[in-house]
């Protein structure tokens, strides 16, 4: 709609056409406006307030400016859950990428109705709350219920104690694996399916392989799709919590209270009643996060995706 | 990718799946696809057999040492039901009950919001929508557990901790679900359509009720199960805003009494092991069902944002 004639009446058509599109269009996006202010703007305004604050028994509540950060980034229980989910990420999001990547290409190739009832079933665990699912492999993990001592027996050999402070980082990387490969293979697949069957055909036709259309052709149209699951995988796995809460009492003394960042933080708030400092942490792993996302979409920006 | 013309029918503008169009029927190499296929479904089904087939035990049969993969030779489903459902008064029930409660009013109220807020970001030219737009990528950055506990503080000082409300307003906020639909409705609602719709004398809410909403059905649907999945999946916000059992959703409540039977040993708690079993196979049940009688509106729309 592009008006640029000056005649009276078309300026001010002109003029009613903006300020219903003003009126109208705070009106749609006011709702949300609203919850969005309330829900998070406000709390994160509350957190960095209450952050600034120390409570001590001797003397109170006092101010401490970024006291608190000071300390969180000094405090080795912070250091430590935050270089846990780092390393943790490092390891999980290529692996879930590289077999949510497989899957959806073979899914694409195969054509059955077996295949078709496959691609449901691993989406699944998707549909299972982090808790269960987190609970369900801590019992095949166990002793008492599971069937990894029996298995390993039946072969002579010692079964992997996935729940010990040695494997746990496994025993956590399968499970994380297991919930959400599956959703982000439907997302890929269908990226897939949304690609020009067209392009294949001119391909096959020059002469190129199964390989060089998937290698050549699939994954460069799949990089936006791709980029929008390591984000989505890269803010869950830094912000780990479900999954490690729940096996921690399956896992005697194998997950400390401080074993991610938000573990620590609810242990703070909840625990200890320390809301100050727990608020510090929130903040600052949520701006760990912020900037390590932001950071990681700036570099990649020229593939264009989330922010065109 | 670019944006493809508009048809003024106004039909879904994402390609639309590709029908079975292969010209080479190739089945060599089929056969090593459909081993993997098969094995990945093993691999992901696994979780769920256990917990079909130790759901059926009592006790005696869950630590007799029978196989952890096999039934036993009671097969008592009734009796656990029995159990589950009556066990500490009856409070499984109530919490099937919150978790829906939850999860629908956390789940549409969010979608409502996000259908709003996207059709306006999409269709009007209002003052601020591009800094507004630019916030709201933002946002989705933000990880929302970093919001849970400054949100438990804000609601401390007003008294709607341990409330429902405390529950359903966080899960209001949804900025993923802005996005998704504004990228839809930015494609699949013309702009010609809606003009056409003003220069007949409808308003601008009629316009979008009798117009618009019809032509965003697969994106709402998407939104309403991916809000309605987190809202039913949420355990992190609930653990921290309840502490009246009676509240809890059926994670929070799984998670409890996992808690206690792990306090009370493999041997104490033995009676509660059983329930926690089947009470974990039960409260997974409605998701699945939900996810498969819905498969043909999910498949096509978890790629929206994702072929941008």
């Amino acid at each position: 709609m592009t008006t640029s004639t000056a005649t009276p009446a078309k300026a001010k058509h002109r003029r009613s056409t903006t300020r219903r599109q003003n009126l109208y269009g705070w009106l749609f996006v006011g709702p949300f406006g609203i919850v969005f202010l309330a829900l998070l703007v406000l709390p994160i305004g509350f957190a960095l307030y209450l952050s600034l604050f120390q409570k001590s028994l001797i003397g109170g509540t006092r101010f401490v400016l970024f006291g608190n950060y000071v300390k969180a980034f000094t405090d080795p229980s912070f250091l430590d859950g935050m270089w846990f989910v780092i390393r943790f990420s490092l390891v999980l999001i290529p692996l879930q990428m590289a077999i949510s990547l497989a899957v959806a290409l073979i899914l694409d190739i195969v054509i059955t109705r077996f295949a078709r009832f496959s691609r449901l079933m691993i989406f699944m665990p998707y549909a299972i709350p982090t808790v269960i699912g987190a609970l369900m492999w801590g019992f095949l993990y166990s002793d008492n219920f599971g069937p990894l001592a029996e298995i390993f027996e039946s072969f002579g050999m010692q079964a992997p104690d996935f729940l010990s402070s040695s494997l746990i980082f496994y025993g956590l990387l399968n499970i994380v694996t297991w919930q959400w490969v599956g959703y982000y293979m439907i997302i890929l697949f269908a990226a897939l399916q949304g690609i020009d069957p067209t392009l294949y055909e001119a391909a096959r036709i020059d002469g190129a392989s199964q390989w060089q259309i998937v290698l050549r052709i699939k994954i460069p149209l799949l990089s936006p799709a791709l980029l929008l699951i390591l984000v989505f995988a890269l803010i869950g796995t830094l912000q780990f919590f479900n999954e490690p809460q729940i096996l921690q009492q399956l896992a005697a003394g194998a997950i400390p209270n401080d074993f991610t960042p938000n573990m620590y933080a609810y242990q703070q708030a909840f625990s200890l009643a320390n809301y100050n400092y727990g608020s510090a942490i929130s903040f600052a792993l949520g701006a760990v996060v912020f900037l390590c996302v932001y950071i990681f979409l700036f570099a990649t920006r020229k593939r264009g995706s989330f922010f065109s | 990718m670019t944006v493809t013309p508009m048809e003024l029918t106004g039909t879904n503008p994402k390609p639309r799946r590709r029908v079975e169009r292969r010209t080479t029927p190739r089945t060599r190499g089929r056969i090593p696809m459909n081993v993997v296929l098969a094995l990945l479904m093993v691999y992901f089904l696994i979780p769920f057999w256990w917990l079909i087939v130790n759901s059926s035990k009592s006790s005696a049969g869950l630590f007799g040492g029978g196989s952890a993969l096999w039934f036993s030779d009671d097969i008592d489903y009734i009796g656990n039901l029995v159990e589950l459902f009556t066990y500490s008064g009856g409070i499984y029930a109530r919490w099937l009950a919150n978790s829906a409660l939850y999860a629908i009013a956390g789940g549409v109220g969010a979608t409502v919001l996000a259908v709003l807020a996207g059709y306006g970001f999409a269709k009007y030219s209002f003052t601020g929508r591009r800094a507004a737009f630019a916030i709201l990528l933002g946002a989705v950055m933000i990880p929302t557990t970093a919001l849970v506990i400054p949100t438990f503080v804000l609601f401390a000082q007003v008294g709607w901790t341990n409330t429902i409300w405390a529950v359903i307003f966080p899960s209001l906020l949804n900025p993923f679900g802005v996005y998704l639909m504004n990228v839809y409705a930015r494609d699949a609602v013309p702009d010609e359509l809606l003009d056409a719709a003003r220069v007949d004398g409808a308003g601008e809410f009629r316009t979008f009720l009798q117009v618009a909403l019809p032509l965003l059905r697969p994106a709402i649907v998407t939104v309403v199960l991916l809000s309605v999945v987190a809202s039913w999946n949420n355990y992190f916000l609930p653990l921290v805003m309840l502490s009246d059992n009676r509240l809890y959703p059926v994670t929070v409540g799984i998670g409890l009494w996992q808690s206690t039977a792990s306090t009370y040993g493999a041997a104490g708690g033995q009676s509660l092991w059983s329930i926690i079993i089947l009470g974990a196979l039960v409260s997974v049940i409605p998701l699945i069902i939900a996810f498969l009688g819905l498969q043909k509106y999910w498949q096509g729309g978890l790629s929206i944002g994702s072929l941008k």
